[in-house]
């Protein structure tokens, strides 16, 4: 019955969506006030009803219901609740009702902090996040329902994959589609925009802050995804260029573009076009991205059955998203109007410069990730690209956008002079080139990598410790701390973001640099030392897991003769679908994790093992999440506020009849 | 400068950034293809010599053997017509398993056996990457046409 609820509201809510995605617009387009209001009542009812049918799914799951072929394929009675419960997007079907879900939050949100926005506007970004919606909705109703029955229920699941019972993974899911979705908003004011042909800066303003929220989400659910392939796969690496990251990875580089075009129109009013360009970019990769890992197109641990209606329902939609939105852009861009010009020497110019760079970078991912793919369609054989391509690409390509990411900031608006910035820069420049040559030397190892890396880092700190010190000096306040409180957060927020860069260059480059890897064989009793640490193997011994079965190792770590810790690694054996699992033991430091996995059995109690040392591994993610902190900030900043308050004065009509829906 | 000029020299920036962006990525591109090749292909010797590639096909069953480090593992890789002798040394993934479907990705050395650098399994139990399953179907395919003269095994 319960099933049946949830099914019955997903139908009530693709009939809600397909009244919000067509009324609205043709009101806009018309002029009809009655019909632009139904999109509030809507996108809030869309919710409710998707919301319902989430929960249906929830309940199936708690209940244990294995007549709902989907709880069935994905959970077992002995699974855990907190991981049934993430099972909801363990598998293609719930991920999409996930998905749809979110995507009714972001319309939930849009109208609740849109009541500065002209009704036009307001109505026309409703409606075409409600298009997107019935295409979502559409899709799982016909051919990927999570509420189908399997009639006769099963006696029990076939279980969630070992691979994804993990906090990282409960979180990863609905962290990235956050992300992805989010970058929906920013799309429908882009096509909004190009209905109603006007791209002002306040245009820029609005979607400012939907925009950087959105990429803080992905930021987030990438370094989820990424810190869980660490220590959940057993050998130890962050990033494999795998095409699944690959995915996640192409919306984070336009999404970045976006943020900083974004910021030009905002200012400057510049970019319009290349903006709009952007935004219909970051979503069209946010759903090929989600397409691509979730039609089983890609074989990994995120794709499941592959059935070939799936992928036609996929192909069509995605060229209408995207091809319908690229011939409306190049059908009302030119209406739009470029923009104010600039200098080549500006800080215009080298955000522009930025943008390319990170499109070019993202270019070179869909290639290295889509060009197998074709290949193999076509019937010309199999390929797969290696990471070194990736390595080769991005080294060069991210070189000159960062060391642009030093001086941008620095330089004014419209026409910059390059001595001018030189000798502003003269200090941060030599003292960054001196130490990057220098402290590989102090820590025992130069390779050119290791500098390069050094000096982008310190590049970075550097700039921005002259620019807050150039800030601070314009002001005109007692102390230097009212001064730096004097600063809007949008600016702090840049700041923390750009060094979350340099924590996130630091920690990639110590990495590649000085970490120690060895695959070893070990009898109980044996000891091995690497990275300055001594690792004795103590023996294994069988632990039983509420479903699994583990051999669970002792490994006593010390360091000059003092004792730092204990690890105990496991090899897991999950009972229902008969899967080896490896959970690797990790020591996590401020300076360097260990790490820990076992291989297989060998005679007498010895095992094969892996020990790793990282230096500075966590520092990879740590200056992922200041970017994310930084995002955050800047969205709280006073302008975006200010803004919204002093329309919320001008309409307080619609702000009281508002809050007592809240209510 | 005048507007105009201004426009050329950013296009031209632009269009000189890209033209390098595009060398470097299709140079990279070109030099990072992995090819996939089947065992027979290998056992024909129609694989690059001195070139990584990948080869994928049946572990094949009672073939694993262990020395005596422990970490170096030698077995064989059929795709039911011809076999290639694999030796890695390292800790396989967790879903390697004789019977089972594997790709590994090395050179192939001068006495025909292929020095796996990497073994790739990270599918669940019931899985067959679409390369072996490709494999296999070429191979049985292959054995079809000829099997004038071969007893073909009942499935």
């Amino acid at each position: 019955m319960i099933p049946e609820i949830g099914h019955f509201a997903l139908i009530l809510a693709l009939c809600v969506a397909v009244v919000q995605g067509t009324l609205p617009i043709y009101g806009a387009a018309v002029g009809s006030s009655t019909l632009m209001s139904v999109a509030k009542p809507a996108a809030r009812g869309q919710f409710i009803l998707v919301l319902l049918a989430f929960c249906c799914l929830g309940y199936a799951f708690a209940a244990k219901d294995f007549s709902v072929l989907y709880v069935a394929a994905t959970s077992n009675s002995h699974l855990p609740l907190h991981y049934r419960l993430a099972a909801i997007w363990g598998a293609h079907e719930g991920s999409l009702l996930l998905w749809t879900f979110i995507l009714t939050i972001w319309m939930v949100a849009v109208t609740f902090f849109s009541s500065h926005l002209p009704e036009a506007m307001r109505a026309r970004i409703l409606g075409v996040m409600g298009l997107v919606s019935v295409g979502f909705l559409l899709f799982m109703l016909t051919v990927s329902n999570p509420f189908e029955r399997l009639i006769p229920a099963a006696v029990d699941g076939r279980d969630l994959n070992p691979l994804l019972q993990d906090p990282g993974m409960v979180m990863h899911p609905p962290m990235l589609y956050m992300g992805y979705v989010g970058f929906s908003v920013a799309f429908a004011f882009a096509i909004a925009a190009l209905l109603g042909g006007n791209l002002d800066a306040a245009w820029a303003r609005w979607s400012r802050p939907w925009t950087t929220v959105a990429w803080c989400f992905l930021t987030v659910g990438i370094a989820l995804g990424s810190g869980w392939a660490y220590y959940e796969l057993g050998w130890g690496g962050w990033w494999f260029w795998d095409p699944v990251e690959n995915a996640s990875f192409m919306p984070w580089l336009a999404g970045t573009a976006l943020i900083h075009s974004l910021a030009v129109t905002d200012k400057r009013g510049g970019f319009k076009v290349w903006t709009v360009l952007l935004a219909i970019m970051a979503f069209s990769l946010s759903l090929l991205g989600t397409f691509l890992v979730r039609s089983g197109v890609l074989t990994s641990v995120h794709a499941f059955a592959t059935d070939p209606k799936r992928g036609l329902f996929i192909l069509v939609f995605l060229a209408i998203v995207i091809g319908g939105s690229l011939l409306l852009y190049a059908w009302r861009a030119p209406r739009v109007g470029l923009g104010g010009g600039f200098d080549p020497v500006s800080r215009e110019s080298m955000l522009l410069a930025n943008n390319v760079l990170l499109v070019a970078a993202m270019g070179s991912v869909l290639l290295g990730t889509l060009y197998p793919l074709f290949l193999d369609a076509l019937g010309l054989g199999k390929i797969s690209v290696g990471p070194p391509y990736f390595d080769t690409v991005f080294v060069p390509l991210m070189t000159p956008a960062i060391f642009l990411m030093g001086i941008g900031p620095l330089a004014q608006w419209k026409k910059a002079s390059l001595p001018e910035l030189a000798m502003r820069l003269r200090w941060a420049f030599g003292v960054s080139v001196v130490t990057a040559l220098l402290l590989p030397f102090v820590l025992g190892k130069w390779t050119p990598l290791l500098s390069l890396g050094l000096l982008l880092s310190l590049w970075i700190v550097t700039t921005t410790m002259v620019n807050i010190r150039e800030r601070v000096s314009h002001l005109v306040g007692n102390s230097f701390l009212s001064c730096l409180t004097a600063l809007p957060r949008a600016y702090w927020g840049m700041v923390l973001a750009h060094c979350g860069i340099a924590v996130f260059i630091v920690g990639v480059t110590m990495v590649k640099g000085f970490e120690v890897e060895q695959d070893l064989r070990m009898n109980v009793g044996e000891t091995a030392t690497i990275g300055g640490y001594t690792f004795q193997f103590d023996g294994a011994r069988e632990v039983k897991g509420p479903n699994y079965l583990a051999a669970r190792g002792t490994f006593s770590v010390t360091k000059a003769g003092r004792e730092v810790t204990m690890m105990y690694p496991e090899k897991r054996l999950y009972s229902v679908q008969k899967q080896m699992m490896t959970e690797a033991a990790i020591d996590s430091g401020l300076l360097r994790d260990l790490y820990v996995s076992l291989g297989e059995p060998l005679e007498d109690g010895a095992w094969s093992v892996r020990l790793y040392h990282k230096p500075f591994i966590d520092w990879i993610w740590g200056g992922c999440l200041i970017m994310a902190l930084g995002g955050l900030l800047a969205v709280s900043d006073r302008r975006y506020r200010l803004s919204w308050r002093r329309e919320r004065q001008e309409e307080p009509e619609a702000i009281r009849s508002q809050e007592k829906s809240v209510a | 400068m005048k507007p105009r000029q201004k426009r050329f020299v950013l296009i031209g920036l632009g269009l000189v950034a890209l033209a390098i962006a595009a060398a470097l990525v299709l140079n990279a591109f070109q030099s990072n293809l992995v090819f996939f090749f089947t065992p027979t292909q290998v056992a024909n010797g129609d694989v690059p010599q001195g070139r990584s590639f990948r080869i994928g096909g049946m572990v094949e069953n009672g073939s694993l053997t262990r020395e005596g480090d422990g970490l170096t593992v030698h077995f064989i890789v059929t795709d039911m017509a011809k076999r290639v002798p694999v030796t890695f040394k390292g800790i396989l993934p967790d879903l390697f398993k004789e019977g089972k479907g594997a790709v590994a990705q090395g050179q192939l050395g001068a006495d025909g056996t292929f020095l796996a650098s990497e073994v790739l399994a990270k599918h669940d139990e019931n899985y067959m990457p679409p390369e072996v399953a490709d494999a296999l179907a070429k191979a049985k395919a292959a054995g079809a046409q000829s099997s004038s003269t071969l007893v073909v095994k009942p499935q």
